[in-house]
C-alpha cells in the first residue's frame, strides 16, 4: 500500500512535469499547425538558464528570470526562423524544429560542456515534508507538484475567461476575422510561442535539480512529449492533461512494478526451458515489466494514431 | 497533363537505352573503378567505404522524403534490421560452412529490410504528413528500445560480431583487405544506385511525386494514394536493408547504435543537406557529409555544432539543399552567360568564407577558453599553435569575421545584380 502511495506521488510529479511541457507544445501546435520539435530543448534551455542564474543570485530569481530569458529565445525564434521558414510547408518546419534541437543541444555542449551541472534545489526546500512507511517524499518534489498545477488554472483562467485569452482563441480558430477585427495576429502567435517556451523553461527550472541538468535532457525526454500530446489529441489543454497523467503513472508504476513475464508465460502452460541459451525465446523468459516500461508510451501512442487519429480528446486530426 | 507525357518519354526510354542515358553511369562506374588507384591509402579508403553506403542509405531515405513526401524519423531502423540481419547469416556460414558467396549478402539484408517495412508500412503509410512522422518516430524508438532487451537477435548493448572471410571465394578473393571490400561496395551502390532511379521513373515512382504534392487529385484520377505510398515504403526498406548488409560486411559489427534514432536524424540531416529536390541530392549529401565527418572531426571539438549550424542555415536560406544551389545555376547556363557570373562570386564569396572561418576561429577560443583544463594554454587552429589567452589570435579573428562579413555584405548588391542580369535572356542585341 506504502508503494501505491509513493508510486501516485511519483507519477503525479513525472506527469505534471510532462504536462508543462505538453501544454505549451500543444497551445503551440494548435496555433501553427507544426509539432515543435524543440520544445524539450527549451527545456533544457530553461534549466540551464536557472543554473546559471542560480550561481550568481540565487535560485527564486533563476525561477522568475530563466524562463522569461526562454520565452524571450522561444519568441525570437519564431519571429525570425519559423515565420520564414513557414512559406515552404510544414515539412520543411518540423524539419526546421529537428535541427533547431540539434543545433540547441551542441550550444548547450559549446557553452556548458557534456558534464552534469551542479544545479541543486534551494536550501529552504531541503527537507523531508512527510514519510510514507520507509520512503521518504522530499519536500521538493511537492512544491513542484503545487507550482505546476498553480500554473495549469493560471493558464485555464488566462484562456478562458480573459481577453486575451478571447483573442487567442479566435485567433486560433479564424485569424483572418480576428486579424480583419483589427488584432495583430502575427504578434498574438508570437507571443503564444513565446509563452509556450516559457512554460517549458519553468519545467526545466523545476526538473533540473531533480532529473539532472546535463546536455542530454532534452533528448530523453522529447519524443515522450511528443508521445503525450499525440495520445491526448493535437491541440487538446484538458486532453494533454489527462495524457500526462496517464503516462506519468503508466511509466512510473511499470517501472517499479515486479512483474516478470515468464509467470505469465508459464500461466498459459508454457515450459521453462531447461538450457537458457540456446532457446530463441530466452529474452521472453527473462523479460520484466520494468524493462519495457520505457518504450509502453510508444507503443499506446502506435494504437492511438493506427486507431483513434485523434487522439483521446482531440477535436480535429492530425 | 505534363505527368502522362513524361509518362510515355519515361517508357518510351526505357524500351531503347541509348548513349545519353547510359553515359553517366558509365562514367562514374569507372571512376569509381579507379579510385582506389588515386586514393590508396587504408584511411581514405574507409572513409569511401562508409561514403558509399551512406549514399544507398540516403538515397533509399529520399525515396520517402524527397520521392514520396514522407517524412521518417525511423528510417535507420531498416538498414539496421538488414545489417543485423546480414550478419546473423555470416555467422550462419561461419557455422555451417554453406557455400554461400559474401558479396551476396546485402540482398538478404534488403530481403529483411522490405519484410519489416511490409509489416510497417500496412498500417503508417495510410496517411502522410504528421501522422506519418509520428508513427516512424514510435517505432523507431520501439524497435531501438528492443534491441536492448532482445538479446538473441540484437546482442544487446555490445551487439554482435561476425566474420566476412568464411563465404564462398569469389575468383580466390576472399575479402582479407579492405580494398576487397571496397569493390564489393561500389558494385552495390552502382547496382543499387541504378535501380533507385529506374523505380523513380517507374509509373509508381512518378505517382509517388504526384501523391506527394497532391494526393486527393491523384485519388480523383483513380490511384490509391496509400498503395502508392505503400510501395515507396517497401522499396525504401528494401535498399535500407541493402546498405545495412553493406555496413555489415564492411564493419564485421553491428550495434544498438546503428538504429537508434540519432542515426534517424543523421540520415534526415544528410539528405536535406544534399538537397531532396533532386535524385543526386543525397548522394552530395552523403559524400559531403561524410567529409566534414572524417575531416572536420579531427580537426576541431565542436564540429557537430557547424553542422548543425549548417543544417539549420540550410533549412532557412536554401530549402533545395546543394543540389538545389547547384541547380539554380542551369537557367545561367543555358543563356550562356555563367562566366559573368564567376567574378561577382568571388567578390561576394571569398570574403564570406573568411568571415564565417573567422567566427568558427572565435568560437574555437571561446570553447579553449572555458573548458581547456587548466594550464593547458596552448591551443592548435589552422595548423599553428599559439597562446589561446594571448590578445592577438581573438583580434585577429575578430577582424577577419567582422571584416569578411562587411564586405560580404557590401558586395552582395553586385552579386544580386550579376545574378539578376545572367539569368534574363537578351532580348535585343546590346547597343
Amino acid at each position: 500500500m506504502d508503494l501505491v502511495v509513493i508510486n501516485l506521488i511519483d507519477g503525479l510529479f513525472y506527469g505534471l512535469l510532462l504536462f508543462m511541457l505538453s501544454s505549451g507544445l500543444t497551445l503551440i501546435f494548435s496555433m501553427m499547425g507544426v509539432l515543435n520539435f524543440a520544445h524539450a530543448s527549451f527545456y533544457m534551455l530553461g534549466a540551464y538558464f536557472a543554473y546559471q542564474i542560480s550561481q550568481y543570485i540565487g535560485f527564486w530569481p533563476g525561477l522568475l528570470f530563466a524562463p522569461i530569458l526562454v520565452g524571450i529565445g522561444g519568441a525570437l525564434i519564431e519571429r525570425y526562423g519559423l515565420r520564414r521558414v513557414h512559406q515552404y510547408g510544414h515539412v520543411p518546419e518540423l524539419i526546421f524544429t529537428f535541427g533547431l534541437a540539434l543545433l540547441i543541444e551542441e550550444l548547450v555542449k559549446f557553452f556548458w560542456g557534456n558534464n552534469l551541472m551542479p544545479y541543486r534545489e534551494p536550501e529552504i526546500l531541503k527537507f523531508v515534508l512527510f514519510s510514507v512507511g520507509s520512503n521518504a517524499v522530499p519536500a521538493y518534489k511537492i512544491f513542484m507538484i503545487f507550482t505546476s498545477m498553480a500554473i495549469f488554472l493560471a493558464l485555464l483562467y488566462v484562456l478562458t475567461r480573459t481577453r486575451i485569452g478571447m483573442i487567442i482563441q479566435a485567433a486560433l480558430s479564424f485569424p483572418r476575422t480576428v486579424e480583419a477585427l483589427g488584432h495583430n495576429v502575427p504578434l498574438v502567435f508570437m507571443g503564444v510561442f513565446g509563452v509556450g517556451t516559457a512554460l517549458a523553461g519553468v519545467a526545466g527550472v523545476l526538473a533540473g535539480p531533480v532529473l539532472g541538468t546535463f546536455p542530454g535532457m532534452a533528448f530523453v525526454l522529447g519524443s515522450i512529449v511528443f508521445v503525450t500530446i499525440v495520445i491526448g489529441g493535437l491541440g487538446s489543454l484538458w486532453g494533454a492533461l489527462v495524457a500526462s497523467l496517464l503516462l506519468g503513472w503508466l511509466t512510473t508504476f511499470a517501472a517499479s512494478s515486479s512483474f516478470a513475464f515468464s509467470t505469465l508465460l508459464e500461466g498459459i502452460g508454457m515450459v521453462r526451458p531447461e538450457d537458457m541459451d540456446e532457446s530463441m525465446l530466452r529474452d521472453l523468459w527473462t523479460l520484466t515489466l520494468p524493462q519495457i516500461g520505457p518504450i509502453l508510451p510508444y507503443i499506446l501512442m502506435i494504437l492511438i494514431l493506427v486507431l483513434r487519429p485523434y487522439g483521446l480528446f482531440g477535436k480535429r486530426d492530425v | 497533363m505534363t505527368d502522362t507525357t513524361q509518362k510515355d518519354t519515361a517508357i518510351a526510354a526505357g524500351s531503347g537505352i541509348t548513349l545519353g542515358r547510359a553515359l553517366p553511369w558509365i562514367i562514374v562506374s569507372l571512376f569509381l573503378l579507379v579510385l582506389p588507384w588515386i586514393f590508396g591509402s587504408n584511411s581514405a579508403i574507409t572513409i569511401m567505404n562508409q561514403m558509399m553506403i551512406t549514399v544507398v542509405f540516403a538515397l533509399s531515405y529520399n525515396m520517402l522524403l524527397g520521392q514520396g513526401g514522407m517524412l521518417s524519423f525511423g528510417h535507420a531502423v531498416y538498414m539496421g534490421v538488414g545489417g543485423f540481419m546480414v550478419m546473423h547469416i555470416m555467422n550462419l556460414i561461419e557455422d555451417y560452412s554453406l557455400p554461400v558467396p559474401m558479396p551476396l549478402l546485402p540482398v538478404f539484408g534488403g530481403l529483411f529490410g522490405l519484410g519489416l517495412a511490409t509489416i510497417v508500412g500496412s498500417f503508417s503509410t495510410r496517411r502522410a504528413g504528421t501522422v506519418f512522422a509520428m508513427i516512424s518516430l514510435g517505432i523507431g524508438e520501439l524497435i531501438a528500445a528492443c534491441s536492448i532487451i532482445i538479446v538473441a537477435f540484437f546482442g544487446g548493448e555490445e551487439g554482435i560480431k561476425g566474420d566476412r572471410t568464411y563465404g564462398l571465394p569469389v575468383f580466390g578473393v576472399e575479402f582479407l583487405q579492405q580494398k576487397e571490400v571496397y569493390f564489393v561496395i561500389a558494385g552495390w551502390t552502382v547496382l543499387a544506385t541504378l535501380l533507385m532511379y529506374l523505380f523513380s521513373r517507374t509509373p509508381v515512382g512518378r505517382m509517388a511525386n504526384a501523391v506527394r504534392d497532391n494526393p486527393e487529385r491523384a485519388e480523383f484520377l483513380g490511384y490509391s494514394a496509400r498503395w502508392v505510398r505503400f510501395y515507396s515504403f517497401c522499396a525504401a526498406g528494401f535498399f535500407a536493408g541493402v546498405a545495412g548488409g553493406l555496413f555489415a560486411i564492411n564493419y564485421e559489427i553491428l550495434t544498438e547504435q546503428n538504429l537508434n534514432t540519432v542515426q534517424s536524424g543523421v540520415i534526415l540531416l544528410i539528405a536535406f543537406l544534399g538537397g531532396v529536390g533532386f535524385f543526386f541530392g543525397p548522394i552530395i549529401g552523403a559524400v559531403v557529409f561524410t567529409l566534414l565527418q572524417s575531416v572536420l572531426s579531427l580537426q576541431s571539438e565542436i564540429w557537430q555544432l557547424y553542422v548543425g549550424a549548417l543544417f539549420v542555415a540550410t533549412v532557412m536560406f536554401f530549402p533545395g539543399g546543394l543540389a538545389g544551389v547547384l541547380m539554380m545555376h542551369v537557367p545561367a547556363w543555358r543563356l550562356g552567360k555563367l562566366g559573368s557570373l564567376v567574378v561577382p562570386y568571388i567578390k561576394t564569396v571569398i570574403p564570406a568564407m573568411i568571415g564565417i572561418l573567422g567566427l568558427a576561429a572565435l568560437m574555437e577560443l571561446v570553447f579553449h577558453a572555458r573548458h581547456a583544463a587548466a594550464g593547458e594554454d596552448e591551443i592548435t587552429l589552422f595548423w599553428t599553435t599559439f597562446d589561446g589567452f594571448s590578445v592577438l589570435p581573438w583580434a585577429l579573428a575578430s577582424i577577419a569575421c567582422v571584416g569578411g562579413i562587411w564586405i560580404a555584405r557590401a558586395t552582395a548588391p553586385g552579386l544580386r545584380a550579376a545574378w539578376h542580369r545572367a539569368n534574363t535572356p537578351d532580348r535585343r542585341p546590346a547597343a
